[in-house]
């Protein structure tokens, strides 16, 4: 480990064979948040990269430790703000297998909804910020204005925009909106009829298409073992998407394709990106006009408290496999907590990929590993 | 018919009648230093407000639409809050050349202005190797850049002028080319003669396809050599923070800003006057009627409107194409562009000799 000192005198000297050692970030604009890349390079070719985490840990696994089992959910939206209501999802999930509540299934289709609206609109960010590290300023606008649409609807829902806090043990805290499907199919007329300029603003780029095929390449193995997962390892073919593995809530009942590419390079993290987009629209489509009348929330009692052992849940998140591991006391606080968040691994494979490239290709190979620092620092 | 030319001709007259000849051309040179500045600052404010409004308009936003009607006045508050912040000059850096940099860039692009024909007879110096001087001279910029990054003493800064000096050094061949074939076509590097060889139709559409194509690669290459996007490596935002001048804050910055303004406005006067005959109204063959109408409009409207056109373009391109990687920019110009250039300029050549232009 580095302490303070130590960095600084580390990077400003020069290496012996005329290396250069350069600190990307916490500040820089191509890192999205606070992460630290110690960066050697020889020339404009990447020798190594150090990513140098910490600068956002909030001890979220500490404080769930000391907050009721109704109170941890909400904690997990400062985790990965993008995907908040899969992290609160995760939780509850794992709360009511411990406490075997039935969740009713007005509750279940409307969780699921959502869990595909935010993965929309962390797609849509992801699209966005990669084309600005890829230098170009207006995918960014033009993924926005649909993002918006979501996060109106996401406000209508919950009164928030970004940290959703929707979702309580045993179903939803209030009922929907009386203009929520009507807003929603507003939304996917909306999308279907603007997924197209990405394709030609973005997709379809002969300079986007050249700065990403055959950059970064992640072969299947690779991603296995480094335990990548979401559209990371399914863009080098690995089969590991949550919702068809372990279905949770009522994915079971809907029809999408697990999308897999098998480049494994950055175009492929790409292309399986924006066709999850229309995925989680098909999903959509089919659940809106059938959210069945009734109860949004099961009969809870006032206090939870998990019976005695340990219990394991996941869901998928825009980013991959999320995680939430709890050793129970018998307690009203858990004993311990652990998440597994798919950005930490997927960052992981960071020197791997892009050693040996440019700094071009970095900063293609980070975008398109979409990583949310809070998620890695927790 | 308003043109400015009268204007010029009546200051000379009563200054030659006032004072003795030799005070009459200092007058006249402090003028002329005066407009050029007044110039610079004016074009700074415009373009810089012509880009956001640009970016805004193919960004589905508005822009800037506070301070003034409909923004007009965002950059002078921009350039004012730049005047009164400290410039900060950082603790290793050679103080000498970081400050001398942006002042070198600046006069780069004053230079530039002196053989550009604004209007019929608005000319500064009409000297007789006017293409060549401007070559000469805008390849000096790039001392002014690799200074910035050298003195700077930051590795951002280091990466970033190293990426210009390659990248202006390589695509000056491109636009020398470019810029060669007209020559080749009109028989002169006097910017006042290749305007007039365009009286009876524009370079672009009476060069053939040789034109058309010089036009393309002129305009690729003088992107690429005012560092702007997609060729902005020198600097890649999201990759050197800001390249060359990320040391750099307050009015020394907004000098290099300015720089940048000013060379895209020159480049794109250059290829205005080169390929879409400068100051020279549309004329097509022997319409004469045509030909009348279009002398009413004062050429000074006909360059601008040109330049800003092309001004636009290359604004339209930044906003449109992400950016290219290093080795793909250099593998870009000589392995695509340097061939079909000398290609091209062999073309134009036989054409000229064989007098197929019209």
């Amino acid at each position: 480990m580095y302490n303070q000192t130590e960095i600084i005198k580390d990077t400003s000297e020069l290496g012996a064979d005329g290396e250069l050692v350069i600190n990307m970030g916490p500040q820089h604009p191509a890192t999205h948040g606070v992460l630290h890349l110690v960066v050697t390079l020889n020339g404009e070719t990447i020798k190594k990269i150090e990513p140098h985490l910490g600068f956002i840990h909030r001890s979220i696994e500490k404080m769930c430790e000391s907050l009721t089992y109704r109170q941890f959910i909400y904690v997990t939206s400062r985790m990965d703000y993008l995907s908040s209501h899969i992290n609160n999802l995760g939780c509850a999930l794992l709360v009511e297998k411990g406490m075997q509540i039935e969740v009713p299934d007005r509750a279940k289709y409307i969780r699921v909804i959502l869990s595909e609206l935010t993965r929309i609109a962390s797609h849509e960010l992801w699209l966005g910020a990669m084309a600005m590290d890829l230098g170009a300023f207006t995918p960014f606008f033009y993924a926005f204005r649909e993002r918006e649409m979501i996060t109106d609807i996401m406000e209508d829902t919950c009164g928030a925009r970004l940290t959703m806090n929707y979702i309580v043990p045993g179903g939803l805290m209030y009922d929907l909106h009386p203009d929520f499907q009507k807003k929603v199919k507003a939304f996917i007329t909306q999308f279907k009829s603007k997924v197209t300029e990405y394709e030609d603003l973005v997709t379809n780029n002969i300079i986007f298409q050249s700065r990403t095929k055959g950059v970064g390449i992640l072969s299947a193995e690779d991603a296995i073992s480094y335990g990548c997962t979401g559209p990371v390892a399914r863009a080098s073919g690995v089969s590991c998407d949550i919702r068809k593995i372990y279905p949770y809530e009522v994915y079971d009942k809907v029809e999408f394709e697990e999308v897999i590419e098998t480049a494994g390079d950055s175009f492929a993290r790409y292309i399986v990106r924006v066709k999850e987009m229309n995925q989680s629209i098909r999903i959509i489509e089919q659940l809106i006009d059938n959210i069945p009348e009734g109860d949004f929330v099961a009969k809870t009692k006032n206090v939870l408290k998990l019976p005695k052992g340990e219990f394991y849940s996941r869901v998928e998140t825009a980013r991959g496999e999320f995680g939430v591991y709890v050793v129970s006391e018998g307690g009203t606080t858990p004993h311990r907590i652990k998440f597994r968040s798919p950005g930490f691994s997927n960052l992981s494979v960071l020197n791997h990929i892009a050693a040996g490239g440019m700094i071009g290709d970095l900063m293609a190979s980070m975008g398109t590993l979409d990583l949310v620092i809070p998620d890695i620092d927790r | 018919m308003f043109s400015l030319e009268g204007i010029t001709t009546s200051v000379q007259d009563w200054l030659f009648m006032k004072f003795n000849p030799t005070m009459a051309l200092a007058m006249e040179c402090i003028i002329v230093i005066l407009l050029s500045i007044s110039l610079f600052a004016l074009l700074g404010l415009v373009l810089v407000l012509m880009e956001r409004k640009v970016a805004a308009h193919i960004q589905i936003r508005l822009g800037p639409n506070r301070v003034g009607p409909g923004g007009m006045f965002q950059t002078v508050a921009d350039t004012l809050k730049l005047i009164m912040k400290e410039g900060l000059v950082p603790d290793m850096a050679d103080k000498f050349l970081f400050n001398l940099a942006p002042f070198v860039v600046m006069m780069v692009g004053m230079l530039l202005l002196a053989p550009i024909a604004f209007a019929k007879n608005f000319q500064i110096w009409d000297i007789n190797i006017g293409v060549l001087y401007i070559s000469a001279v805008s390849s000096l910029s790039v001392i002014g850049i690799l200074m910035a990054g050298w003195a700077s003493n930051n590795k951002y800064s280091l990466l970033g002028a190293m990426r210009s000096g390659a990248q202006i050094v390589s695509y000056e061949l491109s636009a020398g080319f470019a810029v060669l074939t007209i020559v080749v076509l009109t028989g002169s590097l006097q910017l006042s003669e290749i305007v007039k060889a365009q009286e009876n139709g524009w370079w672009i559409f009476k060069g053939h396809i040789p034109a058309l194509i010089a036009f393309v690669l002129y305009i690729i290459a003088v992107t690429a050599e005012t560092n702007r996007a997609p060729f902005d490596l020198a600097e890649a935002e999201s990759e050197l923070t800001a390249g060359f001048h990320t040391e750099y804050s307050g009015m020394r910055f907004a000098l290099f800003f300015l720089a940048e303004y000013i060379n895209i406005f020159i480049v794109c006067a250059i290829g205005a006057t080169l390929f879409f005959g400068g100051w020279m109204p549309l004329h097509i063959g022997h319409w004469e009627a045509f030909n009348h109408i279009m002398d009413y409009i004062p050429s000074s409207v006909w360059f601008m409107g040109k330049t800003f056109f092309l001004i636009f373009l290359i604004m339209w391109f930044r906003w449109t194409f992400p950016r290219l990687r290093v080795d793909q920019l250099l593998n870009l110009e000589w392995k695509y562009l340097l061939p079909i250039s000398l290609f091209n300029l062999l073309l134009v050549a036989v054409i000229a000799i064989l007098g197929w232009h019209f």
